[in-house]
C-alpha cells in the first residue's frame, strides 16, 4: 500500500512543478534507472502464477527470461483488471526501472494499458491478446497465438482414447476463440473416428470451481470418456475427469502432474519463446514488433509429452499430424464442413489457414459438437 | 470406466448429487452463522473464514499427510476468526457488519498469502462413503459416493434445531441474541456469549472450507470460493434463523446449482445463463411468495442489527 502511495505523490509533486528540490530527486532517479540492471521487465497476472493455466503459461515465460544474462524481471499476480493495474505498471516503471512491461490480461489493454503508454512514452508495453490496431501508441503492441491446431491434436489423442465415441469439453465462455477450440478438438477426434461426437458444457466464467467439477462431472455422467477444456485454471477440471476414470487432455500449461496415468498430452502456450524475442530485440536496441501472432510452426504453442495411457497407434498419428502442422500449410477448419445445425461452413476445397481472419469472428459448433453458443 | 447410457435421467441424478456435493459448504456455513445471529450479531467475514479454512485445512492436510487433522486446524482457525471478530464488536459504537467485510478481506488476504506454496502440490482427500453399492450404474454410484463432512452437517442441523429448543445453552444464545437487558437481568454476560457464539461460528464456516479445498472440487486455488460463504450468509435470513431451514436451503442451493451444467449436458444447451441463475431466481420467488407486508421478519433474534 504504502508503494502506491509515494507514486501519487510523487506524481502530483511532478506535475505542480514544487520546484528545484524535486527537479534534483526525480533526476537523481533518473541516474539511478540507468545504473541499474541493463534491463528491467515487468510481468503483470491476472490470477496467482502457479495456477496450472493461464497465468502458470505466463509466468513460466517469465522464468525463461529471467535466465537471460543482463535481465532483471519483476512480477505481480492477482492484479484485477481496474486502475490497479495502472498502478502496478506505474510503480514497476518508477520504483523497479521496467523499461518494458508485459500485461499479460485481456482487459487491461483499453484503457490502463493505453492510458499508462500515453503518460510514459519512453516505455515499451506489449500486451496479451491481439487487440492492438496503427491507431494506439507506438509504444504498445500486442502478441497472440494459435492454439486451435494445440487442441486439434490433443482430439487424436483423444480420439484414440475413447472408448464411448463420446468426448467432452469444459468451455468458458462461447467466444470466437474457445469456439475454435470446441471445434478443433472434436475434428481431431473425428480424423480418427468420424462417429465421434463432442458434449460441450458452458460455465459462463473464466474462472468458477464447483461449476468446473460439476461440468466434469455431468459430461462423464452422460457417457464422455476424455475431457479437456478452456478455462483460466484446468486443475479442477483435470482432477475431477480424473478422479471419475476420464482420461484428460491438458490446457494453457502442463497439468501432467495432476492426473500423469490419465494425462494423455496437453495444448500449452509457449511465451518463454516469445518473451525472449522481444526482450533480445529490447537489449540490441532494436525497434520492437507492435503485432506478434503464431501457432506450433512458429514456436508459440507447444504439446505436452504424451502420457503413458497414449497407444502406438494414437502416437503414430499424433506425430505424423503433428510433423505436417510444422510443414507449414495445415488447415483444421476446412471443407467439406457444416455446423451443428445444418449450415454449410466449407464447401468442399475450401479451407481456412490458421491466421485466416475469418475464424476470429467464429460463432458456430461444427457438425459433431453437442452444444449451443448460447 | 463402463460407459452406461442413463440420458435425460442424468438430470434428476446431476440435482440429487449436486444437492449432496455442493451443499456442503453451504450447510456448515450457514448453520455457524445461525448461531452467531442467534445471539444477536452478524458475522459477514465468514466468506474469508471459508476461505481460510480452505486452505489451511489443505496446507495441513498435505502438510501431515492426514486430511482430518487439516479440518481440525481449519476449525481452530475459524474460531480464531470468530473471537477477533467478537473482541472487536464487544467495544461500545463497533458496527459489526463493518468489522466483518474488513474481516472477510483480511482472512482472503491472509488465505492468498500462505496459500501461495500450497497450490501445487496434491493434498490427501477426506474419505467418501459410497452408498451406491446396490447399484451397477457407475454414475449412480459417483452420484452416491457421500462426504462424511455432509453427513456430520445433517446431524449438526438436528442438534442445533433440537438444542436451540431444548437446552439451557440453546435458551441462553436466543436470549442474548432477543434482548440484552433481559439476559443482563438473567445475570448472563451477553458478550461473553456473543463472543463464544461467533467463534463457533468461525469454526463451523471453516469446516465448510475445508470440505471445498479436501474433497470437492478438491484442491486449493484462490477462486475455491467464488463468494458461497456470503451467500451462505444470506441463505440464514432466507431460512429464517432455524437451522433445519437452513439444511434445506442449502440442500437446494446444491441442487439447483447443478442444473445448468446436468441440462446442458443432455443437449438443453440454449439460455444456460438463465439455467445459471435458479439458485437465485429460487431465492427470490421464495422470498417473495413467504413475505408479508404486515410482519417483521419472522424469526428474527431482536437484537440483530439489520432488525434493531
Amino acid at each position: 500500500m504504502s508503494h502506491k502511495f509515494i507514486i501519487s505523490r510523487r506524481q502530483l509533486l511532478k506535475t505542480t512543478a514544487a520546484g528545484a528540490a524535486l527537479g534534483i530527486a526525480s533526476s537523481t532517479f533518473a541516474v539511478g534507472r540507468a545504473a541499474a540492471a541493463d534491463l528491467t521487465v515487468g510481468f503483470v497476472y491476472v490470477g496467482p502464477r502457479d495456477d496450472y493455466g493461464y497465468n502458470q503459461a505466463h509466468a513460466e515465460g517469465a522464468a525463461v527470461v529471467k535466465a537471460l544474462a543482463g535481465v532483471t524481471v519483476v512480477e505481480e499476480e492477482n492484479v484485477p483488471e481496474t486502475v490497479d493495474v495502472t498502478k502496478t505498471m506505474e510503480s514497476m516503471i518508477n520504483l523497479d526501472g521496467a523499461t518494458l512491461l508485459f500485461p499479460t490480461s485481456f482487459g487491461y489493454f483499453n484503457p490502463f494499458m493505453l492510458d499508462t503508454a500515453a503518460k510514459f512514452g519512453d516505455i515499451q508495453f506489449r500486451h496479451c491478446g491481439g487487440l492492438w490496431t496503427d491507431k494506439n501508441p507506438t509504444n504498445t503492441g500486442s502478441y497472440f497465438g494459435y492454439i486451435g491446431m494445440g487442441q486439434y491434436l490433443n482430439g487424436i489423442a483423444a480420439g484414440h482414447a475413447s472408448k464411448s465415441k463420446k468426448i467432452g469439453f469444459v468451455a468458458a465462455k462461447p467466444i470466437p476463440q474457445v469456439l475454435l477450440n470446441i471445434n478443433s478438438f472434436l475434428l481431431g477426434a473425428r480424423s480418427v473416428d468420424p462417429e465421434i461426437t463432442c458434449q460441450v458444457i458452458f460455465t459462463g466464467e473464466w474462472s468458477l470451481a464447483v461449476k468446473e467439477a460439476e461440468a466434469t462431472n455431468a459430461l462423464i455422467d452422460q457417457g464422455a470418456d476424455v475431457i479437456t477444456c478452456h478455462v483460466d485454471s484446468p486443475k479442477v477440471v483435470v482432477q475431477t475427469a480424473a478422479g471419475r476414470g476420464a482420461h484428460v487432455c491438458g490446457y494453457h500449461a502442463n497439468q501432467s502432474p495432476l492426473a500423469p496415468e490419465m494425462y494423455l498430452t496437453g495444448a500449452e502456450w509457449n511465451w518463454g519463446k516469445v518473451y525472449t524475442d522481444f526482450v533480445t530485440a529490447m537489449k540490441e536496441g532494436k525497434p520492437l514488433p507492435n503485432f506478434v501472432r503464431g501457432g506450433l510452426k512458429d514456436g508459440f504453442v507447444k504439446m505436452s509429452p504424451l502420457g503413458p495411457a497414449v497407444s502406438d497407434k494414437a502416437r503414430a498419428q499424433f506425430e505424423a499430424t503433428h510433423a505436417e502442422i510444422m510443414k507449414g500449410g495445415f488447415s483444421v477448419i476446412k471443407g467439406p464442413l457444416k455446423d451443428n445445425k445444418g449450415n454449410v461452413i466449407a464447401s468442399a476445397g475450401q479451407s481456412y489457414a490458421e491466421d485466416a481472419i475469418e475464424l476470429e469472428s467464429m460463432d458456430y459448433l461444427v457438425e459433431g459438437v453437442v452444444g449451443a453458443t448460447s | 470406466m463402463a460407459a452406461t447410457e442413463i440420458g435425460l435421467w442424468g438430470v434428476p441424478l446431476a440435482i440429487l448429487a449436486g444437492a449432496i456435493r455442493v451443499s456442503t459448504p453451504f450447510i456448515f456455513v450457514s448453520l455457524g452463522e445461525a448461531i452467531t445471529e442467534r445471539s444477536g450479531r452478524i458475522n459477514l467475514g465468514l466468506e474469508g473464514t471459508l476461505v481460510f479454512g480452505a486452505m489451511i485445512a489443505y496446507a495441513i492436510a498435505y502438510l501431515t499427510g492426514s486430511p482430518w487433522l487439516g479440518v481440525l486446524a481449519a476449525m481452530a482457525s475459524g474460531a480464531v476468526f470468530g473471537l477477533f471478530h467478537g473482541w472487536i464488536c464487544k467495544f461500545p459504537k463497533v458496527n459489526d457488519i463493518a468489522i466483518g467485510i474488513a474481516m472477510m478481506q483480511f482472512g482472503l488476504g491472509m488465505a492468498f498469502f500462505f496459500g501461495k506454496a500450497f497450490i501445487q502440490p496434491v493434498a490427501p482427500h477426506l474419505p467418501a462413503i459410497g452408498f451406491g453399492w446396490w447399484s451397477s450404474v457407475p454414475q449412480v454410484r459417483a452420484a452416491l459416493d457421500v462426504n462424511v463432512l455432509f453427513l456430520v452437517g445433517i446431524a449438526l442441523a438436528i442438534a442445533l434445531y433440537w438444542a436451540f429448543r431444548n437446552t439451557r445453552i440453546g435458551l441462553v444464545i436466543r436470549v442474548v441474541g432477543d434482548s440484552s437487558d433481559a439476559a443482563r437481568a438473567m445475570g448472563l454476560n451477553p458478550d461473553a456469549v456473543r463472543l463464544l457464539a461467533t467463534a463457533a461460528g468461525g469454526a463451523l464456516a471453516a469446516a465448510g472450507g475445508a470440505y471445498l479445498s479436501l474433497y470437492y472440487p478438491g484442491s486449493w486455488t484462490e477462486g475455491i470460493s467464488s463468494g458461497q460463504g456470503l451467500m451462505a450468509v444470506a441463505l440464514v435470513i432466507f431460512a429464517r434463523w432455524n437451522p433445519l431451514g437452513c439444511l434445506a436451503a442449502a440442500i437446494l442451493f446444491g441442487g439447483a446449482g447443478a442444473l445448468g451444467p446436468a441440462l446442458q449436458s443432455v443437449g438443453v444447451t440454449g439460455g444456460y445463463y438463465l439455467f445459471y441463475a435458479a439458485p437465485y431466481v429460487l431465492t427470490l420467488v421464495i422470498m417473495i411468495v413467504t413475505s408479508s407486508p404486515g410482519r417483521a421478519v419472522a424469526g428474527a433474534p431482536g437484537e440483530l442489527s439489520i432488525t434493531r
